[in-house]
């Protein structure tokens, strides 16, 4: 080995490196194959069949795809989740900008109090806060329209009557509203005291400083937010399913109108043990937040303004 | 933090003095009416965000005809700690506190180590193909669960797994997309002569992983331990698919189960749901507080949702 040739040292004393750096590798291949690209490819296999868990998969072509476009449990389900998802991703994000706003307007001690208190509950598991909300949001004695009437409002039934259980799901979900705050709180942190500063001087009012200098500068986590809240609405599941279904009496009384996207994927795979059936359902939605994700990446990077060093980084 | 944030306050003085002309009076007044006038918004808001837990913890210790009585009223009357006696002879809370324990450090450990090792490969070494396996990672990011949900499901049924705890955190054994990421960033930090100079000492490649890289990535694994344990310890669906035994249950799995049965129907013990749940949070809270530091840096600094 000592002997060898210059040249082929060189490639020799290469190769172990190579073969090391493959070998670091191993687990995240073997992930990807088994737990990632593979059941990607299963699914999408299985949603051109009917499979029960027992007798062997029968391919049945767009079959699966077709009952997609007539199953009236399905229409339903997207409209839920489009519509809770049209209502909490703005509310959400919005109320997070204004509670980061006024966070970045007081300094010292109180501002990490505040943070943390605002976190707290993203620290309770959504099976807790299902349970907690179905209390808080009862019609007749829950404390959310014990406050209302405190104003004389009677508040609605919340779980119980089909119009108003999804204007309470979103109420639930905007209790959590820690890390889009935190993230936003962050952002506005980075922001150069100096250019607010240097628009004060020339005469900008606060307005125009938010959207002249603070939006702007915000502007990527702000894209970010709004990202990550959209994908995780679209597939709701925990609390929605704590609160409404799993048992029979609680399923009767909401019907449909909390019936999720991924709620109802779940039914049709685990409770039907409809797998083709549900593997359609799971490539429609991949199909919709891939293509979200690309709309939104693409008008991001018209609207967003990026530091030059965020490039160089 | 104090210390990073004091000697910002002159900085703000120091335009409103330049506007106002001299007569700073005034000005001090009006920041100071500005100041109370956001402390009044954030203690609202706070106040909206911490009665709910309030509420949950009082209602917890009242007597069940007393649940929805005095709303408002911040200590339970009457007083009843009974109930979470009560719950804990309803239905095996403890055995599910443990699994919970048990699964969560699993999950944790399992997917701190096995990123750490990935991300050490991608930070220290070059090679063919890099590019490639690293947008493998970046493209895992963006794939929703609910795709690979059945075919996951079959592959821990063909190995005869499903009903056991081991398809709550086996797979964390191959890293996650996530925090592969977030520790490769990390590394990348660390100056190469430190691991250079090891290699001229004689330490082999998975010396430079055990001994540096990971001693080094402290502060980055922890994030990843503390994230997934919490991400584990919320985990709903994966138990509800895979575990059928209640001896096996989570404490979420576990609770959803009291909900079903004590919530609803004819005899509806509120109690027992409301205790469950506390001792479902209170964990986590605890945890929350002692790495608190750790989760509000992991957020800010990566995004992730908690």
């Amino acid at each position: 080995m000592t002997t060898a040739a210059p040249a082929g040292r060189r490639v020799r004393r290469l190769r172990p490196e190579t073969r090391w750096a493959y070998i670091f590798m191993v687990p995240w291949l073997v992930g990807l194959l088994v737990f990632q690209l593979g059941p990607m490819i299963a699914s999408l296999a299985l949603s051109f069949a009917d499979y029960d868990l027992i007798s062997a998969p029968r391919f049945t072509g767009l079959d699966n795809y077709a009952r997609m476009l007539e199953d009236d449990k399905v229409a339903r389900a997207v409209g839920n989740t489009a519509l809770y998802t049209a209502l909490h991703v703005p509310l959400a994000v919005v109320l997070a900008l204004v509670l980061a706003l006024v966070l970045n307007r007081i300094t010292g001690r109180a501002a990490g109090a505040f943070r943390t208190i605002f976190y707290l509950p993203s620290m309770t598991p959504y099976v807790a806060v299902g349970v907690l909300f179905l209390f808080l949001l009862n019609g007749q004695a829950g404390m959310v329209n014990d406050f209302l009437a405190l104003f004389g409002i009677s508040g609605p039934q919340w779980t119980t009557d089909p119009d108003w259980i999804l204007p309470g799901i979103v109420l639930m979900s905007l209790w959590n509203l820690g890390s889009t705050t935190i993230i936003l709180f962050a952002a506005l942190r980075n922001v150069p005291r100096e250019l607010a500063e240097a628009a004060m001087i020339d005469g900008a009012g606060p307005w125009q400083r938010f959207r002249s200098v603070t939006l702007p500068m915000i502007s990527s986590a702000l894209f970010f937010v709004v990202i990550i809240n959209t994908i995780t609405s679209l597939q709701m599941f925990d609390q929605v399913y704590t609160m409404f279904f799993g048992n029979q009496i609680a399923q009767q009384s909401s019907g449909d109108a909390a019936l999720f996207y991924v709620v109802y994927l779940f039914q049709q795979a685990f409770q039907f043990l409809h797998m083709g059936y549900a593997s359609a359902l799971a490539w429609l939605l991949f199909l919709v937040i891939a293509v979200i994700t690309l709309i939104q990446v693409k008008v991001g990077n018209r609207l967003v303004y990026y530091e030059a060093e965020e490039h160089a980084g | 933090m104090t210390t990073t944030l004091h000697p910002a306050e002159p900085a703000v003085q120091a335009p409103a003095a330049a506007r106002g002309g001299g007569d700073g009076t005034a000005d001090t007044a009006a920041r100071g009416t500005r100041k109370v006038f956001f402390l009044t918004i954030l203690a609202a808001a706070s106040a909206l965000f911490l009665y709910p837990f309030v509420w949950l913890v009082v209602a917890s210790l009242k007597p069940r005809d007393r649940t929805f009585a005095d709303p408002f009223l911040p200590w339970p009357r009457p007083f009843a700690p009974g109930n979470y006696a009560a719950v804990f002879e309803a239905a095996p809370v403890l055995t599910w506190l443990v699994n919970s324990l048990v699964v969560g450090i699993a999950a944790a450990l399992a997917v701190t180590l096995s990123s750490a090792f990935v991300a050490f490969g991608f930070a220290y070494f070059r090679f063919p193909g890099r590019g490639l396996l690293f947008g493998s990672v970046l493209a895992t990011m963006m794939l929703p669960g609910a795709v690979t949900l059945v075919p996951t499901y079959l592959i821990w049924n063909s190995v005869g797994l499903t009903g056991t705890q081991v398809p709550l955190w086996a797979a964390n054994l191959f890293g996650s997309a996530f925090y592969i990421f977030l520790l490769r960033q990390f590394l990348l930090g660390v100056p190469r002569y430190v691991f250079e100079a090891a290699r001229v000492d004689g330490a082999s490649y998975f010396d430079l992983f055990w001994r540096i890289a990971l001693p080094l990535s402290r502060p980055a694994l922890i994030i990843a331990f503390i994230f997934e344990l919490k991400a584990s310890w919320f985990e709903l669906m994966k138990p509800l698919i895979y575990l059928q035994d209640p001896g096996l249950y989570t404490l979420p799995r576990g609770l959803k189960a009291i909900v079903d049965t004590f919530y609803q129907g004819g005899d509806p013990k509120w109690e027992i749901v409301l205790a469950a749940s506390v001792i479902t949070t209170l964990p986590l809270m605890v945890i929350f507080f002692i790495g608190q530091r750790y989760f509000v840096e992991g957020i800010a600094t990566t995004g992730r949702r908690g």
